[in-house]
This record gives C-alpha cells, structure tokens and sequence, in this order.
C-alpha cells in the first residue's frame, strides 16, 4: 500500500490508535483589556480602542484586570481544576508584528489553574477528559493586508495592523492526551469543545463565539501502532467551528495513516485547516519553533488568589450544563437522542426558560426546535439572536391552548413578533389573526360553501365524509383561515345529515 | 550667579516670599544652560517656552494669593528615558530620534502638578546602559569638573545639569547605580529610593524589576524635597508599594543638625577592602567615615558575604529584562524605520532598523540577555542569578539586623577620561561595584559628595533597609552639615576650561 492509496476511514481506525490533545482560547468578556482599561467590544472602528498600555509604548506598564483574574479562576473550578495559591505571569517572548511588546504576557510554568477534568457524552458513552491547564493571558491584534486579490500578505501591497483585539483577556485551556477513543475521536474533539463551550457560557464569561473568534481551537492529532509508543503529532490551527473540529481530526487521522503505512515519517508541525476544503495545509515546523525565552513578567505583582474568595467562587458557581441537561432529560422525558439535538441546536436554554414562564414542555419544544430553529437557519444567525423572547412563545403557546390561534395563526403572529410589532396578543389583536368560532358568521360561510358546490355536498349527504375536507377548505378560504377547522366540519356535517 | 548658586529650598522660598519671581528664576537657568551647555552638553532638548510658561502661572497664582506647593516654580531637567507628552523623549537612541510621546510618566504629571517648571531632557547613556554617558547616540555629556572628564553614568546629564548650575534639581532613574555613581563623580547628591516606592510608570524599562526614578540634587535637603514630590503608590503601576513615603524631608532635616548619637553605621567588610579603588577615594572616604564618628555614629564592621556576585548577577538579569523590553522597538509602529523599500521583508526591515537604531552597548546586553534566557541556559544563567540575588536581599537584611545603615564609597574610582573605559565593558561595568547590591535587593541608597581625589569629587553611599529612606537621607544630610563649604556648592567654572 503506498501513502497515494485511499484509505476508509474504518480501515485507519482498525490498525492506529489516535490520539488528540485540545488547546482552546476563549476571550472572555469582560468590559476593559486584560492589562490596560480599553474597551472591549467587537467589531469597533481600527485602532480606536487603544492606549499606551495595549499599545506597548515606550514607559508603559500593565495592571492585570481582576475581574481577568476572577473569570479564569470560575473556568477553572468548573472544570474541577485546582487552583494556584501563588503564580505569576511571565513573558514569552517572540517578534510578530500583531503584538506591540514583542512579548505575550501569558503563564508559563505557573498556570492559574491545573488537573482538573470534563465529562462528556458522546454517543450514549460518557468519556472523561483530563484538563492539564487553565491559563490567562492576553490576545493578539489582527493583520489587514490590503492590495491583493485575495487579503493574504502574498500580493498584499500594504499590510495594516488593528490593535482594538490586542490585550483582550484569553483564557488558555489546555488538555491532557486522550487516549482510547478509536474511531470516535473525531465525535470526542467535538463534544469536548461543545461542551466546553458550554460550561463557559454558562459562567456567563465569555459569549463563546467560533465564528467571531471569541472561542478557538487548536487540534493536536498523531497516531500509533496499538501497544507501541505514541505518534509524532501536529497541531491544526484556525479551526473554526465545531463541525470543523471532528473534521481535522478525521482530516488528519487520514492524512498521517498513509505516510506512516508507507514508513514515513510525521513532521511535527502545525496545519492549518481550512473551511471551505475540510483539509489543512502545513504550516511552520516545529522543529524551527521559536525559543520562546519565558521569564516571569517583572512588570506584574504574583497572584496569590485567597482560599477563602476561590471557595466562595465555587460554591456560587452555577449549576454546570451536564449536571442541568440531566436534570432536563428526566424532567421532560426525553432520549438521549432527542437531548443531544436541543443541546446542538443550542435551544435547551430557550425550552426551559418558556417552560418557567408557563408553557407546557411539549409546546415549548415545538415551537423552538421547529418554526423558531427553521428560521434561525434561514436568517443564518443563533436561535437566542431571534427577536423573540421565552416569555413571548410561551404567551403564543398559551394562545395556541387557549383555542385563540391554530398554529397557522401562531405562524403569522411570530412574523409580527420578529418584526417587533409587541407580544403575541398585541400582534395577533393588531392584525386580526383569531380562530373564528362565532357560529353565526360561521353557519353563512357553510351555507355559501354548499351552496357553490352542489356535488360535492351531494356526495356528503351520501355519507361519503371525507367529501367535507372541500367545503372545509372553502369555509377557511372566505374565513382567511380563522375558523377552526373542528366546529367548521361539525357545522357541515349537521347542515348535510 | 546668586539664583543658581541657590538650592532649590532657598529657591522655593524665595519665590513664596516673593524676592524674585518663578520666571527670574527660570529665566536664569535657561540663560545658564544658554551659556555652558554647548559645552557640557547635558541636555538633549531644552523646552524654554514651556518652563517659562509653568514659572509665569506659579507667579500668577502667587499674586493671586493661592497656596504654594513646597517647590513650586523652582525648575527642573528629566533624564530622557522619562517620557514627557509633548515634548521629546529619546533614551538618547536613534531608535527614538524624534519620537514625541503622547503621555506623561506618573513622575513627570506629580512634577507639574507640584508646578515645577521642565527645562528640558538630559543626556544618558543610550537606554541607560553605560557608566559615563558615552554611550549616548547624539554625543557625550562631558563633567562639569574637568570637561576631559565623563559625567558618570548613565544619568550623567542630569548630574551635569545640577554640578554645573544649568538645574537646581534634576530627575535620574538608578538600575544599578545610575543616580548615586553620577552623582559621586560630579559632586551632586543622588538618591535612589525603594524600589516600588516611585511609579515607573512612563520610564522607558531598561530591566524592569531593578529601574527606579529618584532625585538628583545639590543638598541632601533638596533631593528629599523633590523625592517627596514624586514619590508615592501609583495605581498604574502594579509594582508600586501600596504605602505612603518614607518622611525623608523631615529626616533630611533632623540629619542636618549634625546629632547621629543612637546610629549604628556598618561598613561592609567587604567593600572596605577596597580592592581596585583608587587610593584617593578611599581616602576621602575615610575622612568621611570619621565625620560620621564624631557626630556620635556608632560605626563596625559587616560581613555581606555575597555582595563579591552581585556584578556578575546583575549583568545577566539587567540584560535578559532588557532584551526582552527593547523588543517593542521594531519598526513597527513609531520610531525609527530603516530600508522599508517595498521589497524587503518585514524581518529583513526589522533586522536592519534594530542594526542602524541600536549602539553598541545596547546590542552587546540585548544579545547576552537573549543568550542568558535562552531555553537549555535560562537556568544556569538567569536562574542562578535570582538565587544570588535572593542571596544578597538576606545578606542586607541580616546585616540592618545589626546596624541602621550600611555605608560605602559610592564608586571605586572618578571620573575618567573619555574613552578610558570603553574598549573594555568589564572595566565599564566596575564602576558599579558598589552602588549595584541595593538595586539587587530593592532598598534604597544615596551617595553624598565626601571629598576630592585629585582633585575630582568622590561620594559615599548610605545604605538602608527597604521602605526606611529616611535613614539614608539623615545619615546623608548629617554628612553633609560636617562639610564647608558644601563640595555641590562649588559649582566649577565650566566656561573657563579648555576643551
């Protein structure tokens, strides 16, 4: 077999043992930089949220953000770290023109937080993740390159450097090497990061964001023989969305098994993954990596977090989201399957908040994981961008209940809700949407209908039943769909018996 | 010649009783500066109009009635590596040539805030790596007493400035003896503070965890004066000590009343020896340690066992922070850029501007701090650096265990001729002998003109334990209440010597 041989992706699996290790990047969101007092907030104009501090002038120092401090400590806890009594930043140092010092102020040998664990599920099975470290540090800024075809620096005329994301708190999480997974290592990458992104979410730390680069995840991937020493891995960068996780790992499992079939061997390097193909290209060697030269930042005092405080930060820590999807699993009623699709649809906490304000968990599902999901994707935004609120649904479901409004009707009224006419009652008021069950009007209806189809009412009084559907057609037809369909039938089939 | 042959205390009362303005007073430094400067070439920007302008609204809020702060229109220079907003700020490297900042160091905001007027940015070596201020990009600062002379360094234009009448009080910074060394070799008062004690904020770092910005000065009195104006816990910077400062003002004056009964002096065994001192120094040291005798001291011997490394310690960890805080400079976003011509690589333009930006001094500490830091050698190097420091920090504090203060010459030798020293950096870096193991340990020192070697002024340095600066001043100020004339009292006659 030569590494130009296709292989399936069952066959790899049946002969190497993967292994993955996760470094994921969270910017946290809090409202000033990691050292400085700037802004944070996204999308501003270039270079219009800076200072001497994020800038690295000449004669300016840091001072680190406690709340920073605060956030990775609750990142930490959560995911069962233990947390350092004394550590302190330290300088890494490395020339790259997005990073005005010319040094990252990070953590080195002393994280903040280490040996801690995740559980996740995947596939029924729960896999524990080991978590080797949680550290802060801060982020970079961003190259524009400008000129070229493409925005890349090749053919770039100019290249501009945006200094607003430089000095964003970053927390740095970091895992052990899972082992063990077989062909689910791609699944477990992904439902790590998930739930990852989850846990974060709900500390309430950062908005976790893939897309904008507020969450990010780096891919460690090598293969072995079973029984023989652990593969040289890569690391795939710039991956940017859950799906693109499992992807790189499969990816890369893929690439690595032919080189190593063909007695190749791995160079350690980082990839870089890109969206559009699902491949990576490679990137820098390792094996020229820069010597980083980490000494302990003399600009900033140690931490020495008080035990007291972090035992107080743990016991405030909210109920974590697989202790709560449990919870809800059990409260609902639901399979594992029909959980999993809440969680990826991210709607469970949509469902339980229109639950708590009143609707019954059936409804609150439907509406979320149905219309409101389909719209979502239509829109391309995240269902919690949706202009309509738990509370809103669950007024429209109490409608729904109530008689009020038929899911047509219900249809109708989220149009008005989205486009920001008021709650259900005032938009289906506002716009006339009722179920009509005023017989009186509804009796006239009947009559014109059978009136304007002789026939077909003929076939009715034959007892042919299922004739009605065309007259209750009818009926809804000249009642703009506001009659309920149930009286409208019993109506016709009192009038034709 | 009676305003600047004043010290900046008879200064401030005269213009708060008003027998000459701010303005006079301001007007006749710049005219001294206007006069001997070209010679001395302390200053590397001189800001008339604005020092004018700050003496001119202290004159006005005088008329006004309005209170005084306690120095108030008396002027002043700030070394360099300060950054000033507004006015240039160069570390004496083309690396900043023309570089204007667009903020005010913490000092330099509590220096206009006390309506002090700036009469501009004195000459140092480049970055303040250098012991004689010859190592400055845009030409030596020569010394006031002998213009063959270096001024010392790297604060050897604020110590000119002051030995030379052109400033009453200037602005040093001290990494390992760059206020106190100066001073000794220009017969001028230096005072290094507790590390922490002054914000660094808006110091250009040279090794961040050893910078310190203190006073330079004529008079004991004078320099705690202006330690008070800048001293004090800055939230920008999170090195700063949290704690109000030493009252060296008042300690200042109990020391000129010439009383030191109850004081326990220690002379470090060590230093004592005098190995490689010039027999002058030590002489004029002596006469010292027994004035301090007579005025009641107590005075034995010390054993700090581990200041003989403090050298070798201090020239890994200053050049490994170093090499580290002078990466920023890399043509990328202000300062100096070199054969950006479109075809280079931003490597290649980064590589050529550091080349053309930095001297000589400068790349030799950038390249052993990267060399020290590097993985395989940071243990062994930088490593075993801190533990020596560690070393030295126990070393003081068993020795303030046993004595108030410890006391020193402040440098081995005076002022040398230009060039003496410069093709031989460890003969250079001698000159910090005795001034480096209070930076190592973060306490605070001065050095007080003591006597002539030859002629050229020699400084003893008081040495105190962390946070207690007072000691040092009223050791320093006893000191100088045994000497008359007062040697910084002398000013010598620049415009007189031949170049």
């Amino acid at each position: 077999m030569t590494a130009a041989t296709l292989q399936s992706y069952e066959d790899v699996i049946s002969r190497y043992e993967p292994v993955i290790g996760l470094e994921t990047h969270v910017e946290l969101g809090t409202r000033t930089k990691m050292f400085c007092g700037c802004a944070t907030a996204f999308g501003a104009e270039p270079n219009t949220q800076v200072c001497p501090v994020c800038l690295g002038l000449p004669g300016a120092l840091p001072v680190a953000n406690a709340a920073a401090i605060e956030a990775t400590i609750r990142i930490g806890l959560a995911l069962n770290c233990s947390i350092a009594d004394w550590c302190r930043f330290a300088r890494k140092n490395y020339f790259y023109p997005d990073m005005p010092k010319n040094f990252q102020t990070s953590q080195y040998d002393e994280p903040l937080c280490e040996d801690g664990w995740i559980e996740v599920d995947v596939d029924g099975e729960v896999v524990r993740i080991e978590i080797e470290r949680v550290h802060l540090e801060e982020d970079t800024g961003k190259s524009l390159h400008v000129g070229g075809a493409t925005g890349r620096i090749h053919g770039a005329t100019e290249s501009l450097v945006d200094y607003n994301r430089a000095g964003i708190p970053l927390v740095e999480i970091v895992t052990k090497p899972v082992v063990g997974t077989g062909a689910k290592a791609p699944e477990v990458a992904r439902a790590y990061v998930t739930e990852l992104r989850e846990v974060i979410r709900s500390l309430n730390v950062s908005d976790v964001r893939m897309e904008q680069g507020s969450l990010r995840c780096d891919v460690n991937t090598s293969l072995n023989l079973p029984g023989q020493e652990w593969g040289t891995r890569t690391e795939t960068k710039n991956v940017n969305s859950l799906r693109s996780v499992e992807r790189a790992v499969r990816s890369e499992i893929l690439r690595q098994a032919p080189l190593l079939d063909a007695g190749e061997r791995i160079v350690q390097e980082t990839r870089h993954f890109h969206e559009d193909t699902g491949k990576s290209t490679a990137g820098r060697s390792k094996e020229t990596a820069t010597d980083y030269r980490y000494f302990p930042e003399p600009d900033l005092a140690p931490m020495a977090p008080d035990p007291d405080w972090v035992a107080k930060l743990k016991a405030d820590l909210p109920e974590l989201p697989r202790t709560r999807r449990r919870r809800l699993q059990a409260a609902w009623g639901l399979s594992d399957h029909d959980m999993a699709s809440m969680q990826n649809a991210g709607a469970v906490d949509a469902i339980e908040a229109t639950i708590a304000a009143g609707a019954k968990a059936e409804g609150a599902r439907k509406w979320w994981m149905g219309e409101l999901s389909r719209r979502a994707n239509e829109a391309e935004v995240e269902l919690s961008d949706l202009a309509i609120t738990p509370v809103q649904v669950a007024q429209l479901q109490t409608l729904v209940d109530a008689g009020t409004l038929n899911d047509k009707l219900a249809r109708q009224v989220i149009d008005g809700v989205l486009a920001g006419e008021g709650d259900p009652e005032a938009v289906a008021e506002a716009r006339g949407l009722a179920i009509v069950s005023d017989t009186g009007a509804l009796t006239k209806a009947v009559d014109d209908a059978i009136a304007a189809n002789p026939d077909v009412a003929e076939k009715v009084r034959g007892g042919t039943h299922a004739a009605a559907g065309v007259l209750i057609g009818a009926v809804m037809k000249t009642t703009k769909g506001q009659a309920d369909a149930k009286t409208v039938r019993q109506l016709i089939l009192d009038r034709l018996s | 010649m009676t305003i600047i042959r004043s010290t900046a205390a008879e200064l401030a009362a005269g213009i708060a009783e008003g027998r000459y303005s701010a303005e006079e007073v301001t007007k006749a430094f710049l005219d001294r500066i206007a006069a001997v400067d070209e010679k001395v070439h302390a200053f590397l920007h001189v800001d008339a109009e604005g020092a004018l302008a700050t003496a001119r609204a202290v004159d006005a809020d005088r008329a006004a009635g309005k209170p005084l702060g306690p120095l108030a229109g008396v002027p002043i220079a700030v070394k360099d590596i300060v950054v000033t907003k507004g006015m240039p700020t160069t570390a004496a490297s083309k690396m900043l040539e023309n570089w204007i900042p667009p903020y005010d160091a913490t000092i330099v905001t509590r220096i206009k805030a006390a309506r002090m007027p700036i009469l501009g940015k004195t000459n140092l070596d480049e970055f303040a790596m250098g012991s004689s201020t010859e190592y400055s990009a845009f030409g030596a600062t020569r010394n006031p007493w002998d213009l063959k002379r270096i001024p010392g360094g790297s604060g050897g234009g604020s110590a000119a400035a002051v030995a030379a009448g052109m400033a009453p009080l200037a602005i040093g910074t001290d990494t390992g003896g760059s206020i106190r060394q100066p001073g000794a070799v220009t017969g001028t008062v230096g005072g290094k503070p507790t590390y922490g004690a002054n914000s660094r904020y808006g110091l250009i770092a040279f090794s961040s965890s050893l910078d310190t910005p203190g006073p330079v000065a004529r008079t004991m009195l004078d320099a705690a004066l202006l330690h008070e104006v800048i001293a004090g816990h800055d939230p920008l910077d999170s090195t700063s000590i949290p704690q109000d400062p030493a009252p060296v003002v008042a300690a200042a004056r109990e020391g000129l009343t010439g009383d030191l009964s109850g004081v326990k002096l220690g002379v470090v065994t060590q230093f004592a020896a005098g190995e490689g001192a010039e027999p002058g120094v030590i002489a004029a040291y002596q006469t010292g340690v027994e004035a301090l005798a007579k005025l009641g001291a107590d005075i034995v011997e010390v054993s700090c066992p581990h200041f003989e490394y403090a050298l070798p310690a201090y020239y890994l960890i200053a050049p490994s922070e170093c090499s580290s805080n002078l990466a920023r400079f890399d043509s990328v976003r202000y300062g100096l850029r070199v054969g950006d011509d479109g075809v280079r690589s931003l490597e290649e333009v980064m590589a050529a501007t550091r080349e053309a930006g930095f001297g000589q001094e400068v790349k030799r500490r950038i390249m052993l701090g990267t060399y020290a830091l590097s993985s395989g050698y940071v243990d062994e190097f930088y490593g075993q650096a801190q533990k020596v420091r560690t070393l030295i920090t126990r070393d003081f504090e068993a020795a303030f265990n046993e004595v108030d203060a410890l006391i020193s010459p402040t440098t081995p030798f005076t002022a040398f001729e230009f060039g003496a020293r410069t093709a031989d950096p460890y003969q250079m870096y001698l000159a910090d002998l005795y001034t480096i193991p209070s930076n190592l340990s973060g306490g605070p020192a001065v050095s007080v003109p003591v006597g002539l070697s030859d002629g050229l002024p020699a400084g003893l340095q008081v040495m105190a334990p962390t946070l207690r600066d007072d000691v040092a001043y009223r050791v320093g100020a006893a000191l100088e209440s045994t000497q008359e004339p007062r040697l910084s009292d002398q000013i010598p006659d620049v415009a007189d010597k031949e170049l």
